[in-house]
């Protein structure tokens, strides 16, 4: 067996192949879902193994799943391929190397919310993956794996891919929607939320690349299996992406409640250059920043505790940055970022990105008065609260963090004692 | 006439067929990749096909031309390199990485060779943090990533692309 969960083709050489994955027992707990247990039942796994999305928010996806709203047909289901966050790439790993799990995990999921009709939307960029991805769903159907009356029952399913083209906010799942559905990719206002009101109107499932990749075989193993890899708190194994200042950049799957240490000083080799690390940001350009202390680098890895520090989980994307950078450069870059992504819906985050990048820019180049950091600071918390989605907030969380943890880095008073 | 529609019958019946019958209207951004697909930009007449095609008005397709920064409304070089500057990858080199090739080019970011032959420009993360630095180009045959690059190694695949291009040019004569 291997030692991996989701990314399996590291020890298993061309799980890609129908063949290949089918000798590893795949596509027997879709057919066993759709064969022998009711909807519900599916669902009731899911919820019981304590999966989390891994598409940022952590939100328990039996429990998504159960939301569907039972009055409202058809019912739909969206993978999220839009993977932008910089820092995040472990969803394009998964769908290139180890695709079918994937698929299954779309399929039972299509099953247990009784969808006959999913659709994965990828980032534009995705293009060439989202061909890989059509090959493979074809080769399912002439298989019988997918398609109309699998296994023998009632149920069909189809699985269709959509690209993106090049915006963010697309990876927002009710702007996902409004672009599945052809029009420009702005959020809703929300709620209702997608198992009310999703595609079309209609109830609609959104879950990210990794997590339905977990799903066969939490079927397979059971729920408790599934729990036992991970920690009270956070259940199951994790891919995180790796970047940033480290020897050994990407993708590393590990259990729930490994270290930040462990994952950049084992895994990732150290700092380039041996330097001294110095901050880490948890969840991509949207982190709120963590200095790093012994205390950060020995937390455990699980959604409660990097919370208690100060920052969140997110999608498990680690940007890791050493003592040759300074804080006002790399919050200018993520400034950058959220202004070209903002979708320009509401005047908080578009006007105050525009101010951001601005005074981000202005500070960074030299201009380090106490004033302009004063009033980047106040342009940030008022952003603060008042966005319609949650880009304008993550835009605000790297300012925020990166002045009130990093100080020296603007020209101001040290913090004594390293609170981490 | 419906150019787009005699020219591509086979794959617009394919689009078309993955999305309910009554929402025709999320076909509009495949149909936009076909429409781009040749020329690497969507001409205008080709706005009003799709909109014939899914029976929607015409300025709602050309907003979303506006909207999508993977669409094209005007010719520009024939690949577009497109260099994630993005945090990740700028600390990884890619900044050096784009100076050194412009030079190279002698051209700016953003600016496109004197041969029209590339366009230069940065981009946002492109999912490839981990081997930067790295860059896609969009160009006549949709798009590649290229990692792990270095100035050398990038100025050689232009190189090819304009002896290639320069083939191409005479068997068309
Ligand atoms: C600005 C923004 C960008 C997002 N980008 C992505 C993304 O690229 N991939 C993803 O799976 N979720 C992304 N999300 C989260 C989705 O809105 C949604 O929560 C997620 O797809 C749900 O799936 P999960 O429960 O499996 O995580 C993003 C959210 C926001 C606010
Ligand atoms: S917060 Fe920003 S990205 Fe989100 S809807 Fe408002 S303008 Fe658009
Ligand atoms: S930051 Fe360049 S690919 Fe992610």
């Amino acid at each position: 067996m291997s030692k991996y969960v989701l990314l399996r083709h590291r020890d298993i050489p061309n799980i890609k192949d129908l063949k290949v994955y089918q000798d590893q027992d795949g596509f027997k707990a879709f057919k066993k879902a759709v064969t022998s247990l009711d909807q519900g039942e599916v669902t009731e796994i899911v919820k019981a193994s304590g999966l989390r999305g891994r598409g940022g928010a952590g939100f328990p996806t039996g429990l998504k799943w159960s939301f569907m709203d039972q009055d409202n047909w058809p019912h739909y289901v969206v993978a999220n391929a839009d993977e932008s966050e910089p820092g995040t790439f472990k969803d394009r790993e998964i769908i290139e190397e180890n695709p079918l799990q994937f698929l299954e995990g779309v399929a039972i999921g299509s099953y247990a919310v009784g969808a006959q009709l999913a659709y994965i939307y990828l980032r534009g960029e995705f293009w060439q993956l989202a061909e890989f991805l059509d090959g493979k769903i074809n080769e399912l159907e002439k298989a019988g794996l997918l398609g109309e009356n699998l296994f023998g029952t009632e149920y069909s399913l189809k699985i269709h891919t959509h690209l993106g083209a090049g915006a963010y906010i697309c990876g927002e799942e009710t702007a996902l929607l409004e672009s599945l559905e052809g029009k420009r990719g702005q959020p809703r206002l929300r709620p209702p939320f997608p198992p009310s009101f999703g595609l079309y109107g209609k109830p609609t499932v959104v879950n990210n690349v990794e997590t339905f990749t977990n799903i066969p075989l939490i079927m397979e193993n059971g729920a408790e299996w599934y729990r036992d890899l991970g920690t009270e708190d956070s259940a199951g194994v994790k891919v995180f992406s790796l970047s940033g200042r480290v020897k050994k950049p990407g993708n590393y799957e590990l259990p729930f409640g490994s270290t930040y240490r462990e994952l950049i000083f084992e895994h990732g080799g150290g700092i380039l250059n041996d330097a001294q690390i110095k901050a880490i940001m948890p969840a991509g350009a949207s982190s709120a920043i963590l200095r790093a202390s012994d205390k950060v680098l020995d937390t455990p890895l699980e959604y409660a505790s990097i919370r208690k520090l100060g920052s969140d989980l997110g999608s498990g994307s680690v940007i890791v940055i050493d003592e040759t950078i300074s804080m006002d450069w790399v919050i200018k870059k993520t400034i950058d970022f959220f202004k070209h992504e903002s979708c320009g819906k509401c005047t908080p985050c578009r006007e105050g990105n525009y101010w951001m990048s601005y005074l981000t820019r202005k500070i960074h180049s030299g201009e380090k008065t106490e004033e302009q950091i004063q009033l980047l600071y106040d342009v940030a918390s008022n952003i603060q609260g008042k966005c319609l989605c949650a880009l304008g907030e993550f835009s605000v969380m790297g300012v925020l963090t990166s002045i009130d943890r990093f100080p020296e880095d603007f020209g101001r008073e040290p913090i004594g004692s390293d609170k981490g | 006439m419906n150019d787009l529609l005699s020219k591509y019958p086979e794959e617009i019946k394919t689009i078309l067929a993955k999305y309910p019958s009554e929402q025709k209207r999320s076909a509009v951004m495949p149909l936009l990749f076909l429409a781009q697909r040749k020329e690497g930009y969507i001409r205008e007449q080709a706005l009003s096909e799709i909109s014939q095609i899914l029976d929607i008005q015409e300025t709602e397709v050309a907003t979303l031309v506006g909207f999508y920064t993977l669409f094209h409304d005007g010719k520009t070089g024939i690949y577009h390199i497109q260099v994630c500057t993005d945090l990740c990858c700028a600390l990884r080199g890619s900044e050096d990485f784009l100076t050194g090739l412009c030079e190279a080019l002698e051209i700016k970011p953003g600016e496109t060779s004197q041969d029209g032959m590339v366009t230069v420009e940065e981009v946002k993360c492109l999912a490839a943090c981990d081997k930067a630095p790295m860059f896609q180009v969009q160009g006549k045959d949709g798009i590649s990533y290229h990692e792990n690059c270095n100035v050398d190694n990038t100025l050689e695949m232009i190189q090819e692309w304009r002896e290639s291009g320069a083939a191409e040019q005479e068997e068309t004569k």
